[in-house]
């Protein structure tokens, strides 16, 4: 037996008030309230379902760990701001070169033309990436959320009007928005560049959960809560977003792979985040020449990316999986 | 009559040896919370020209039954024993065989025919699609035979309807389109799985009527799934009852309606509200008591609902409404999909507006509120709406839904709260433990109690229930029914019950109201409407619905075709010609071959 079961909300002060018919309008057991509830061995919320499919898909969870691993080694080993890590090599320091700077001990990543240290500098620009992508997957997931639910519940011209906004951004060619505001922001640093790439990339989720939300607003328990007088904010926040939240976050995991892979190319194209500060993409425009002579220049940076892509993906694609139970797809 | 012995094989009419049995049929799924064991080793068989009925609540298993009958059931389904259509067992076929056994040998009419037919393609297209595909007729002939089955199961003008899409089709009109696709191959068995469930009780009984010429006429065994006991009492031959997986009683419909032997059976039919003794079945509703000088609760006056329409004109749902619903007291809403009852409930709970008229609840005009005024107008209406799946919040726990209308008004603190919720519960007969549990742990009765608990949490002067039992088993409504009956009684409030079942209105309200096409065809007491009624609309909705008792079924059946006659209409036949040829599949032409020459002599037309 669950514990849910016996753990009953503290009613003290209450005194059990049997109702008049109580004791024989229970006459028929099927499905009854004597009956007993069913799967009562085993029983779980709806979160509790999904956390159990999620960790049941195996490359979501390898996945994970991956990413975990990456992000942690990325922030502790050459340090983030004022806090120093564990590595010891400084990125903006030349060393003396060792042969042709191919990776040894010393420099497991090698060492650029330089002389500096390219693992350190691997470290910094999947730092920079990642803080791009997140940043970029968390605002354009407000953000799309925010329209979409509003322009799905409202109906009518505020629909109009935001979709029609909405549409306006998806004609614009994303890179060259990115590539323009990017400039612009550049100064900002890379926060300035993220909330850049984070406004114009907010549509298809504003588009889905606008869908959502436009059928989950048809439901009778919608209804209901508006026939006792629920506010819309309320309706919104509480029973509409928290049934499109699969939605949501698989669309928010999506969006920030695909954030990590718009940051490499405005960088490699020379419009995103801009030296002496660097990213894995501004790594591989830097280097591309040195593709065929010294090879580990392009592959470090170019690993990484594909690396955090996929397991983003991966993730996005074991949250969807355990979202939707329909997808039943037992692997044992 | 009054024989108890089961072993009495079937009616005379039905002879030869079963077109369809099953044997020791053990089917178990399984899914990711371990095996499910959904039919448990019957055995059942239908002869030619016999009804079969099979009679459970939801998840007993019969439409898993059924589905094997076809071998339609999904990959994760073990099966044991044997289903034998005619002289083939199904579980030895291969996919070829099968797909040629499937219209050939064992056709099935689907419970939702606006689902069941394709949207995109003709009702002609559909129709010959089987025809061509076991080879019986092409091009110009099957459409020919696709005219000749919609003429049988009556539907005008053949010819024009073939060229339709299913949506141009009434809801009645696409089941009879259904049921030609299924005799189509000229079968031995049909499956009808809930046949008549989606259907209005009116065209439902026109439905019936057909299928038992059907099976009288080209002497077809039907399998009838069905939870209504009154379409069993009407169609019947043989009666057989599921619970969880197993047969727990067989016998003829006469022996199982009239002399159940198992205690489920007997409890089963107990749970089914009579259309004709009125109130008291489920306990007694509280007489009313309100002054006639009081305000009434609800009261409209010649209310208009239109529902704009781009590009069309205005639809008008419903016209010059009056009624008014006295303290206390239940008003029954009843009439046919499309009335406009829906719509009206919806208008009472200020959830659409009124396009003229007036809506006012105790006094207060609806129309003329605004912001907090609305609101605090609001908590005093409760609403239960029809499918419980829906209409609580699967994110929610119960205890925070039945609270809900408390936080949302601002009232109390969770202690308080947490205290009116735990009285809800045992006011609806919850457990208390179910505070914590989330919606779809609960089945569907305990759904819709945490509905109307939920409904009842701010004491509400008028309740709107707009179903409130059509989507539950039998026995599970009789509870519910109960409880209600109990509810009212101790809160007495007024309530405005929509429903589309007679008998359910016959036992709850005090007065009913009777809707067609959006106008009110007549109102008054509920014994003077249903038991006397004066307009011929509400006598053929009366006629048509049946009750759970074979031969006072049969003398209703007598009674409505004898009313239809008086009223000058025809009573539903399957119409079979003097020439009328069975088909039979080309066997010599090779099953391949022969379809796929179909289809290029179909496209070159």
């Amino acid at each position: 037996m669950s514990d849910i079961r016996n753990s009953n909300p503290d009613g003290e002060d209450y005194e059990p008030q049997i109702g008049p018919a109580s004791t024989d309008a229970v006459g028929l057991a099927a499905g009854g309230s004597a009956a007993p509830l069913p799967g009562e061995d085993k029983s779980y919320s709806q979160g509790q379902l999904v956390a159990r499919r999620f960790f049941r898909h195996r490359g979501a969870i390898t996945s994970m760990i991956v990413l975990g691993v990456i992000i942690v080694v990325a922030f502790t080993s050459i340090g983030i701001g004022p806090i120093p890590g564990w590595w010891p090599k400084d990125y903006t320091l030349q060393y003396d070169k060792i042969g042709d700077g191919a990776p040894t001990w010393e420099y497991p990543f090698g060492q650029d033309t330089g002389g500096k240290d390219y693992f350190s500098l691997v470290m910094r620009g999947t730092q920079f990436s990642l803080i791009i992508a997140f940043a970029v997957g968390i605002i354009s997931t407000v953000v799309g959320t925010l329209i979409g639910a509003l322009a799905g519940f409202y109906r009518g011209w505020i629909e109009a009007i935001l979709m029609r906004i909405t549409d306006v951004f998806i004609i614009i060619p994303l890179l060259a928005v990115a590539a323009v505001l990017g400039r612009m922001a550049g100064d900002s640093g890379i926060w300035g560049l993220a909330l850049v790439l984070g406004l114009v990339t907010w549509t298809s989720l504003a588009r889905l959960v606008r869908g959502e939300v436009l059928s989950l607003r048809e439901r009778d328990f919608v209804l209901a809560a508006q026939a006792v007088g629920t506010g819309a904010w309320r309706i919104i926040t509480k029973h509409v977003l928290p049934s499109a939240v699969g939605v949501i976050i698989v669309s928010a995991t999506l969006s920030i792979s695909s954030a990590i892979l718009l940051e490499t190319s405005l960088s490699y194209l020379g419009f995103g985040v801009q030296p002496p500060d660097t990213s894995l993409g501004t790594l591989i425009s830097e280097y591309q020449a040195a593709f065929t002579t010294r090879p580990w220049l392009f592959w470090w940076p170019g690993i990484m990316i594909l690396t955090i892509a996929l397991c983003v993906n991966f993730i996005g694609d074991g949250l969807r999986d355990a979202f939707d139970p329909r997808q039943n797809r037992t692997k044992d | 009559m009054t024989t108890l012995d089961i072993s009495t094989p079937g009616p005379a009419s039905a002879t030869g040896d079963a077109v369809l049995s099953f044997e020791g049929l053990d089917v178990t799924f399984k899914t990711e919370f371990g095996d499910v064991h959904a039919v448990k080793g019957i055995d059942l068989e239908v002869r030619p020209g016999e009804v079969v009925a099979l009679v459970g609540e939801s998840g007993s298993g019969k439409s898993v039954t059924s589905m094997t009958a076809l071998g339609l059931l999904p990959r994760n389904a073990r099966i044991n024993g044997t289903v034998r259509v005619g002289d083939k067992t199904v579980n030895a076929l291969d996919g070829k065989a099968l797909r040629d056994m499937r219209g050939n040998d064992v056709a099935m009419v689907f419970q939702e025919p606006m689902t069941a037919l394709n949207p995109v393609l003709t009702i002609g297209d559909q129709l010959t699609e089987g025809l061509q595909l076991h080879g019986i007729a092409f091009g110009k002939q099957a459409t020919a035979r696709a005219a000749e089955l919609l003429a049988m199961v009556g539907i005008p003008e053949p010819e024009r309807r073939l060229k339709q899409y299913p949506h141009e089709l009434s809801g009645g009109q696409r089941q009879r389109v259904v049921i030609a696709m299924a005799i189509a191959c000229d079968p031995k068995v049909i499956i009808a799985d809930e046949p008549t469930t989606a259907l209005d009780v009116t065209v439902q009984a026109e439905i019936l009527d057909l299928l038992r010429s059907l099976k009288d006429k080209l002497n077809t065994g039907i399998l009838l799934i069905t939870h209504n006991m009154g379409v069993v009492a009407d169609m019947a031959d043989r009666v057989a009852v599921m619970l969880k997986g197993d047969l727990v009683e067989t016998g003829t419909a006469d022996q199982v309606l009239n002399h159940p032997r198992h205690e489920y059976t007997k409890r089963l039919l107990a749970a089914v509200p009579h259309l004709g003794a009125g109130p008291g079945q489920f306990g007694d509703v509280a007489a009313v008591t309100a002054a006639p000088e009081d305000l009434p609760a609800l009261d409209l006056r010649n209310l208009v609902i239109e529902y704009r329409r781009v590009g069309k004109p205005t639809f008008r749902a419903c016209d010059d409404i009056t009624l008014s619903v006295a303290q206390g007291e239940i008003v029954g809403l009843v009439g046919e999909s499309g009335s406009g009852k829906s719509t009206i409930a919806k208008c009472a709970l200020g959830l659409i507006p009124a396009a003229s008229g007036s809506v006012s609840l105790l006094g207060n005009d609806f129309r003329k509120m605004r912001g907090k005024e609305l609101k605090a107008m609001r908590r005093r209406i409760g609403v239960v709406f029809q499918d419980p799946a829906s209409s609580l919040n699967p994110r929610l726990p119960i205890g925070d839904v039945i609270a809900e209308p408390l936080v949302v008004h601002k009232e109390g603190d969770d202690k308080s709260r947490r205290r009116r919720v735990l009285e809800l519960l045992d006011a609806v007969e919850l457990p208390r433990s179910v505070y914590n549990r989330y919606p779809h742990e609960l089945s569907g009765g305990q759904r819709q109690r945490v509905s109307i608990a939920r409904a009842l949490t701010l004491d509400p002067e008028l309740l709107v229930a707009d179903e409130p039992t059509s989507a539950l088993d039998v026995s599970v409504q009789a509870n519910v029914l109960k409880m209600f009956t109990a509810l009212q009684e101790r809160y007495k409030f007024a309530c405005l019950f929509v429903s589309h079942d007679l008998a359910v209105i016959d036992l709850l309200a005090h007065r009913v109201v009777v809707l067609q096409n959006g106008r009110i065809v007549e109102q008054g007491p509920r014994e003077e409407v249903l038991h006397h009624p004066r307009e011929e609309y509400t006598q053929r909705l009366i006629a048509a619905a049946p009750v759970p008792e074979p031969l006072e079924q049969r003398r209703r059946r007598e009674a409505r075709h004898a009313l239809l006659a008086q009223l000058g209409d025809d009573v539903t036949e399957l119409h079979v010609e003097d020439d009328y040829e069975r088909p039979q599949p080309r066997q010599d032409e090779g099953g391949n071959a022969s379809g796929l020459g179909g289809f290029m002599t179909d496209a070159g037309n």
